[in-house]
């Protein structure tokens, strides 16, 4: 019997109220609007798109941070989108969240030992000072910080030291799910790799899985298992790290893929340049979501929505069009690479 | 000829704890048409350099020395009504955050005229007309019913695109970009960088361009000086700062750099080679060379005498003691 995966999502969907013009009219952003993917046990997978289309809102869904609008959340085979505050608690200690911003995520006037103490004290992992400290301790060699950085505030830390922090407050209750909310994303480069190698050795160390929101995609490539690209509330392309960026199927993909400068002035490729902007979640285009801007999109784009669907390659899935129609637009590994 | 001359500029910060030194003796030119990046991780002082190069830092608590010299003349000595003529008309600037930089209660159209009217005499339907050019020119579509708009009704791109306008309004001989695709999204940043290019190319105007970004560098830039702690510690084209950097400091932060593409991926080792350590603190003076702590190669010299800089043949700078060594390698 095939086992259930980590984390299970299916058809969730989340739309936020708002009210607009002058007379308050109600209305709705469809910030996530039917988004399906699993998560297997130690394995990473990427979630990348870029502001707006919703990725951070499947993190904090995913949480239950937010109440899904509608679908399923399911945490080892059981569904947690409907479970009440005080059934749903226990579960938080499977699955913890890193944040961006290392600055706002900590409590300024807590020391790291309370910082760290706070989740083992909340879960009842340890009780009485002496094991505490010894729990916090831990947790900071862990993270490859000083013993002595318990007594010591936030503000005494550097950018990358407090993100190491934050990600020992992850850490604190044994989670086996972690969702990085762009955890590297505000780091400089020198710090950025250092945070990278310890998400990874951690990873290996601890068997975790993690659920990597980011916008940079040479970050991604670097640490992830499997991607999954969004746009406008939607899944438009997901498939195994290789697949994604060496064949990418979806014009957006393709785009996006491009669109990331070279850290090389003899690279020689072919840029897409995409017209216009992200249309804006209040106002979706009818029919598919990028058609606004794909370079190859044609009558039917534009009345009918298109569904993922099954390439030649293994888990891979694309939602697209051409997908039907002919040989699709292809990007090859070489026009990628330098 | 150049167009830009900064020769030992040193901006300091008066603190109750004691002076931070953000920029520490950087010197560099730019030449007229030619794009300059100035590379370093936040704090680097790469920002202050930009402030500093137009006096845009209150002073005090900020105390600048050394030469700016602008077509000969030397800013930093300036008055200020003399200066208020160059900023904005000669050089002007584009920043990272086109919401904060922007006039949230003046329509785009006032706020790109009154570039030109400050610095030429033009009638208000003049400069509306010039205001509308301009926003065509830099890809804003609809430019008359823009006008009229407020930088709230913009989205991100199409208000760095409106910042874009206003600094090239009255047709910079310098333009200096502080970030300025950092905040915007991926394919709206390769549609921003297109443009600048684009407008430097019809232009003529040279470019200062500020970034931590080695894409953005690679793509854009001529020539490159890379700063550490306030100070230069290697500078050269393009091509070589990628292919051979001399400065350790250099080839780490090339080597952290996660790269794009497969090529990339079946060579790499499963870690980033790391910097460790973190940036020395400003406060107060480093005798010796700022990256000594967290330098491989660094010896007893490198923490007691601050490495000078060093010009190569080919045009490459650098302030290193072992430098020697690294060509080696």
């Amino acid at each position: 019997m095939r086992t259930d995966p980590l984390l299970e999502v299916r058809g969730l969907k989340k739309h936020f109220p708002v009210r607009r013009g002058f007379f308050s009219t109600r209305a709705h952003v469809a910030a996530v609007d039917g988004v399906d993917f699993v998560l297997d046990a130690g394995e990473t997978l990427s979630i990348v798109g870029e502001s707006g289309c919703g990725k951070s809102t499947v993190g904090r869904l995913v949480l239950r941070l937010v109440d899904p609008t509608e679908g399923e959340v399911l945490l080892r085979g059981r569904r947690i989108d409907g479970l009440r505050p005080a059934a749903l608690r226990p579960l938080r200690r499977d699955m913890q969240i890193i944040f961006q911003d290392p600055f706002s995520s900590l409590d300024p006037r807590l020391t790291v030992r309370d910082i760290l103490a706070e989740p083992i004290v909340n879960f009842g992992l340890a009780s009485g000072r002496r094991e505490i400290d010894d729990r916090v301790a831990d947790l900071l060699a862990k993270v490859r910080l000083p013993a002595d950085t318990m007594r010591r505030l936030p503000h005494e830390f550097s950018g990358g030291q407090r993100q190491r922090i934050g990600i020992a407050r992850a850490l604190a209750p044994g989670a086996s799910l972690i969702i990085c909310d762009e955890a590297v994303s505000a780091l400089d480069v020198s710090v950025k790799a250092q945070i990278i190698n310890l998400l990874s050795d951690l990873k290996d160390e601890l068997g975790l899985a993690l659920l990597f929101i980011s916008h940079d995609l040479a970050v991604v490539e670097h640490l992830t298992d499997r991607v999954a690209v969004m746009y406008l509330g939607r899944i438009v392309e997901v498939g195994s790290r290789d697949t994604i960026f060496d064949a990418p199927r979806h014009p957006y993909t393709q785009a996006l893929l491009s669109a990331v400068p070279m850290p090389d002035p003899n690279a020689k490729r072919q840029r897409i340049i995409l017209k216009g902007e992200i249309p804006s979640a209040l106002d979706p285009p009818k029919g598919c979501g990028f058609h606004t801007r794909c370079p190859f999109a044609f009558d039917r784009c534009r009345t009918e929505e298109p569904n993922l669907r099954r390439t030649e390659t293994h888990g891979h899935l694309v939602a697209c069009h051409l997908e039907e129609v002919s040989a699709p637009p292809r990007s090859s590994a070489s026009d990628l690479a330098c | 000829m150049t167009l830009l001359d900064v020769q030992n500029l040193k901006t300091e910060f008066w603190t109750p704890e004691g002076a931070i030194r953000a920029v520490d003796r950087l010197s560099f030119v730019v030449c007229p048409g030619e794009t300059v990046a100035l590379l370093g991780e936040s704090g680097c002082g790469k920002s202050v350099t930009a402030l500093s190069i137009l006096r845009l830092l209150k002073e005090p608590p900020a105390r600048i020395s050394g030469a700016v010299r602008f077509e000969g003349r030397d800013l930093l000595s300036l008055r200020k009504r003399e200066l208020r003529a160059i900023r904005g008309n000669e050089i002007s600037m584009i920043f990272q955050e086109p919401m904060t930089s922007l006039n949230p209660v003046l329509s785009i159209g006032r706020q790109i005229g009154e570039t030109v009217r400050l610095h030429e005499s033009v009638s208000r339907t003049e400069a509306r007309d010039r205001a509308a050019e301009m926003l065509v020119m830099v890809g804003v579509p609809d430019p008359v019913r823009r006008l009229r708009q407020f930088p709230h009704q913009l989205s991100g791109g199409m208000r760095q695109r409106v910042m874009i306008a206003i600094a090239l309004a009255c047709r910079p001989k310098l333009l200096i970009a502080d970030e300025p695709t950092t905040s915007l999204d991926m394919t709206i940043q390769a549609q921003v960088l297109d443009l600048i290019r684009d407008l430097k190319q019809r232009l003529g105007s040279a470019v200062v361009l500020i970034t931590h970004d080695f894409g953005v560098v690679a793509e854009m830039a001529d020539r490159v000086v890379v700063m550490y702690a306030g100070r230069k510690v290697e500078e050269g084209p393009v091509s070589t700062i990628f292919s051979r950097p001399r400065h350790p400091y250099t080839r780490a932060l090339l080597q952290a750099v996660p790269r794009l593409g497969a090529t990339a991926r079946r060579n790499r080792q499963r870690r980033l080679p790391e910097i460790p350590g973190v940036v020395p603190s400003l406060l107060g003076t480093i005798d010796g060379c700022a990256f000594a702590d967290r330098c491989a190669l660094a010896t007893d010299v490198c923490r007691e005498l601050a490495p000078a800089v060093e010009t190569a043949s080919n045009g490459q700078a650098f302030a290193c003691h072992h430098a020697e060594k690294i060509v080696m390698q």
